[in-house]
């Protein structure tokens, strides 16, 4: 049984065909990355795994469970954390509570009233320690610098502890210090079991950084492969029309 | 007979509270704001009007040559001056500013004129048309006919010509208008004019046909948000539709068991769509965003 | 293991806290204050302001729970204060109950039916977006005053219900209205900091910036906007429960009075909305002024208007309220002075730079 099964899923908008029968192959424990060119259906696929929409056709499978139509706060409780492309934190708490947040354990109703416990605590803080973002603990989120955020937005979903993170876009606008020290993040937190699948069109980040590489094309998956393979594919650099692919070495 | 006539009189009132929740829930598809003041600005038309009929004998329909450019007016200094600067959060911050206007114009019209009821006359008003059994009273039929020329030109600004073009495109997607050069700001700020210059119609309507006191904004709004919330806030055909349905069972309740039971009509079927369908009639199923 | 990313704050912040001393001291000062207020200004004209003044802060307080920590402006908790008022003087004329200290017992159970009444109402109301939310409130509003009219047999329609008053004299009546509303606000005060302070009060904080991010990180949005809303409609109905027998007695229009929720929200924004003690602030402040100008000027409409231009105005200019915007004054000034402090130590351990 693999960790996450996506299974021939189809989505569309009125004319528009996000999804066409798309299936994945994510590499259990890697660091695995999702390119394609513009409107390949990127972001729609993650959105239909972590349940922000629904597909009219086709299956999610996560760890043998289907969660094709879960809710986004049940996909999160199963153990699956997003991030967005343009970061979703919470502006008027401080850094320490928005991370609070994410450490909650869902479920028990007394929980809602109780001061949150020195366990949750030790992990939000941890978290926050992971990214380098403790000496901000008691800032605004909202007054983070763009990238900070992002980190930040890596920081809650992590302390979550899930099995699997998606990262939609996590280098867009991000300068090359912090790029190279959320890299630098994640494949510390891989080599602890996480599985990643990342969004990107960062080219040399990529690269970089997966084990394992997806191509999308108009909604469905064209190749997979490593990045060596896919750099030089064919197919692939036909689907970018000979934009970022041969420009990357 | 006397149902037939309840039906008769919901349609033609009806017009007046399509024409004013329309241009409601105009408004909110355009600007995303709640123009909470419209029922306190129809009472400052229905004022206004009554001032232009008593001081200086004009006829209700003739007074609106000279009320509606002054409510036009205030209504672009009112999106100018204060909903124009409001950059976060503006859905619930304009609420809350128009819910402001409202206070504060109930309050200056309660002031000038105070609490005792008036009503604009003209000689005509009470006579009534009689076709098929049916009593058609004249001021009804007058404003409905108002209501429904009006409505038609909205139709007509907003599907034929380029403002409304820029208008609609303000609607579905104000970044992308904005980069296609359409000065949205304009275009709010026209469209609350329109809106508000419509009030003041829609108060000369209202003075003619009921006896009204600056309290009176409070029914006339409750009712009004209550259409434009069962027929999905943004959907002008929605509330043209609501519209007529409310006054029509409202009327025939009215009628059939009492007055007091129509107005609670209102308000439950309200909370049975509430219930059943949260988005109203006609509204657009969303994500439930900020 | 962790790599700490580089920022440029210097190694250790001021402290933007004002000073616990001051805190504490000050909130000393204040609650000696409210304590000895009746005995010192005995004044029942100056108490009766007082009193009122105690009721609008229990209103806000609890109203803030709701609508200042969950960011969902709800326009119509009058519905709730009504309630306690309508409960208050039908339960007190059908248990037979002695007026004066008899009828505070009541309060709690004015309590339990407005919490009760919230359950339904909060449900129904809470699944629509937020500005249909806030118009709804407004709507449901409309709808109990139509009900207090018109279910005449209960409620008296418009010649409303009478409460007998306690038969205290005149000089120390207010004073046992002061004190329990003096208590309630205490107790809402309270719940307001607990709430604050607790995951509960955090889910909601969140459900004010980003509700549907709050619900995707597994926030029980429904739920908690539920709690809150019933928290704040138990406070509003022991608001109405200490109003309805201190007028002695009870009227549809002003049950549910469109003008109540008004200067609610005006009194938060004021203060602070959504902060601990900003609507407290904002209660105290605006509601002593109203109640002077009331006995002093009389005529509704002059309210109308004064309260609608300062909730522009506030809008507008300081939407985030006073008390915040105090607390940021007093931000800078810990800047400057620091600022200042590093200026006049030169070379010190090379932090100044170019």
């Amino acid at each position: 049984m693999r960790l996450l099964e996506v299974e021939n899923i189809s989505k569309s908008y009125g004319g528009i065909k996000a999804l066409q029968l798309c299936t994945m192959n994510f590499t259990e424990g890697a660091i695995n990355g999702l390119i394609g060119p513009n409107g390949s259906g990127k972001t729609t696929l993650f959105n239909v795994i972590t349940g922000y929409e629904q597909p009219d056709s086709g299956s999610v499978r996560f760890r043998g469970k289907d969660i094709t139509s879960a809710t986004p706060d049940e996909v999160f409780a199963a153990g699956i954390g997003r991030t967005f492309q343009l970061t979703r934190i919470f502006p008027r708490l401080t850094v320490l509570e928005n991370v609070h947040i994410g450490a909650q354990r869902p479920g028990l109703l007394s929980q809602m009233r109780s001061w949150s416990t020195a366990d949750e605590r030790e992990r939000a803080i941890e978290s926050l320690d992971f990214v380098g973002l403790t000496r901000l603990s008691r800032e605004p989120a909202g007054s983070l610098s763009y990238g900070q955020q992002k980190l930040l937005e890596f920081a809650f979903i992590m302390v979550a502890r899930p099995k699997v993170m998606l990262l939609d876009e996590p280098a867009g606008g991000v300068n090359p210090s912090l790029l190279k020290h959320l890299g630098g993040r994640i494949k510390e937190l891989n080599k602890e079991g996480v599985t990643f699948i990342i969004v990107e069109h960062d080219m040399e980040f990529v690269m970089e950084l997966c084990d394992q590489v997806s191509v999308m094309h108009q909604g469905s998956a064209l190749r997979e492969g490593t990045p060596a393979e896919v750099r030089n594919d064919p197919a692939v650099l036909e689907a970018y029309l000979g934009t970022d692919m041969t420009e990357a070495k | 007979m006397l149902i037939a006539q309840a039906v008769l009189e919901g349609v033609l009132v009806g017009g007046f509270y399509a024409l004013m929740a329309a241009g409601l829930t105009l408004v909110f598809g355009v600007m995303d704001i709640v123009n909470f003041a419209i029922g306190a600005l129809i009472v400052l038309g229905a004022y206004l009007s009554y001032t232009v009929n008593v001081h200086l004998h004009l006829d209700p329909f003739v007074s609106l040559f000279i009320t509606t450019p002054i409510m036009t007016v205030l209504g672009f200094a009112i999106y100018w001056f204060l909903i124009k600067p409001i950059k976060t959060d503006r859905v619930v911050m304009s609420l809350l500013t128009m819910f402001a206007v409202a206070t504060l114009i109930e309050g200056v019209l309660d002031l000038t004129f105070n609490s005792g009821l008036v009503q604009i006359h003209a000689s005509y008003i009470n006579n009534s048309l009689k076709i098929g059994g049916l009593n058609f009273p004249l001021i009804y039929v007058l404003s409905f006919l108002l209501s429904a020329f009006l409505l038609a030109m909205l139709f007509l600004v907003t599907y034929r010509t380029k403002f409304g073009r820029s208008l609609r495109a303000s609607m579905q997607n104000p970044v992308a208008a904005r980069l296609v050069g359409i000065n949205t700001d304009k275009v709010s700020g026209i469209t609350l004019a329109i809106g508000i210059g419509m009030a003041a119609v829609g108060g000369m309507i209202f003075g003619t046909t009921n006896a009204f006191n600056a309290a009176s904004s409070y029914d006339l709004i409750s009712r009004l948000l209550v259409i434009v919330i069962l027929g999905g806030f943004g959907s002008v055909g929605g509330a043209l539709v609501s519209a007529i349905f409310m006054l029509v069972v409202q009327d025939v309740v009215s009628v059939v068991w009492s007055p007091v039971w129509g107005s609670t009509t209102f308000y439950v079927i309200l909370i049975v769509v509430l219930l059943v369908r949260p988005q109203g009639l006609f509204g657009k199923k969303g994500v439930r965003a900020q | 293991m962790s790599t700490q990313l580089a920022t440029n704050t210097p190694a250790a912040p001021p402290s933007y806290e004002i000073p616990k001393i001051a805190r504490f001291g000050s909130l000393g000062v204040v609650a000696i204050l409210m304590v000895a207020f009746p005995v010192v200004f005995s004044n029942p004209t100056v108490t009766t302001i007082g009193v009122f003044a105690m009721i609008y802060l229990v209103s806000v307080t609890g109203w803030n729970i709701f609508s200042g920590y969950s960011g969902y402006i709800a326009l119509g908790h009058a519905v709730f204060f009504g309630i306690g008022q309508y409960a208050t003087a039908m339960l007190a004329s059908y248990w037979n109950i002695t007026p004066g200290w008899q009828t505070f017992l009541l309060i709690p159970v004015s309590m339990v039916l407005a919490g009760i009444a919230a359950v339904p109402i909060g449900f129904m109301l809470l699944r629509v977006r937020k500005h249909t939310f806030i118009v709804l409130t407004i709507a449901l509003m409309f709808i109990f005053q139509l009900f207090a009219y018109n279910f005449r047999s209960w409620t008296g329609g418009s010649q409303g219900l009478e409460m007998t008053p306690p038969s205290w004299s005149g000089d120390i009546f207010n004073m046992p209205f002061y004190y329990v509303g003096l208590g309630l606000s205490v107790i809402a005060l309270l719940t307001s900091w607990v709430v604050r302070r607790s995951k509960f009060g955090l889910g909601l904080l969140a459900i004010r910036d980003d509700e549907d991010r709050a619900r995707s990180l597994g926030i029980k949005t429904t739920q908690t906007k539920l709690i809150a809303f019933v928290i704040s409609a138990v406070f509003l109905g022991a608001a109405g429960a200490l109003y309805a027998p201190f007028v002695g007695s009870v009227y549809p229009q002003f049950s549910f009075d469109p003008a109540f929720d008004l200067s609610l929200a005006v009194m938060a924004f004021t203060g602070g909305l959504g902060t601990l003690l900003g609507p407290s602030v904002g209660a105290l402040v605006i509601a002593s002024a109203q109640q002077y100008f009331l006995l002093t000027f009389g005529g509704a409409n002059v309210f109308l208007i004064v309260y609608g231009v300062l909730f522009i105005l506030i809008l507008r200019l300081l939407p985030g309220g006073v008390v915040p915007a105090l607390s940021m004054q007093w931000q800078h000034h810990v800047v400057r002075r620091e600022r200042r402090k590093l200026e006049s130590e030169p070379q010190q351990e090379g932090v100044a730079k170019q």
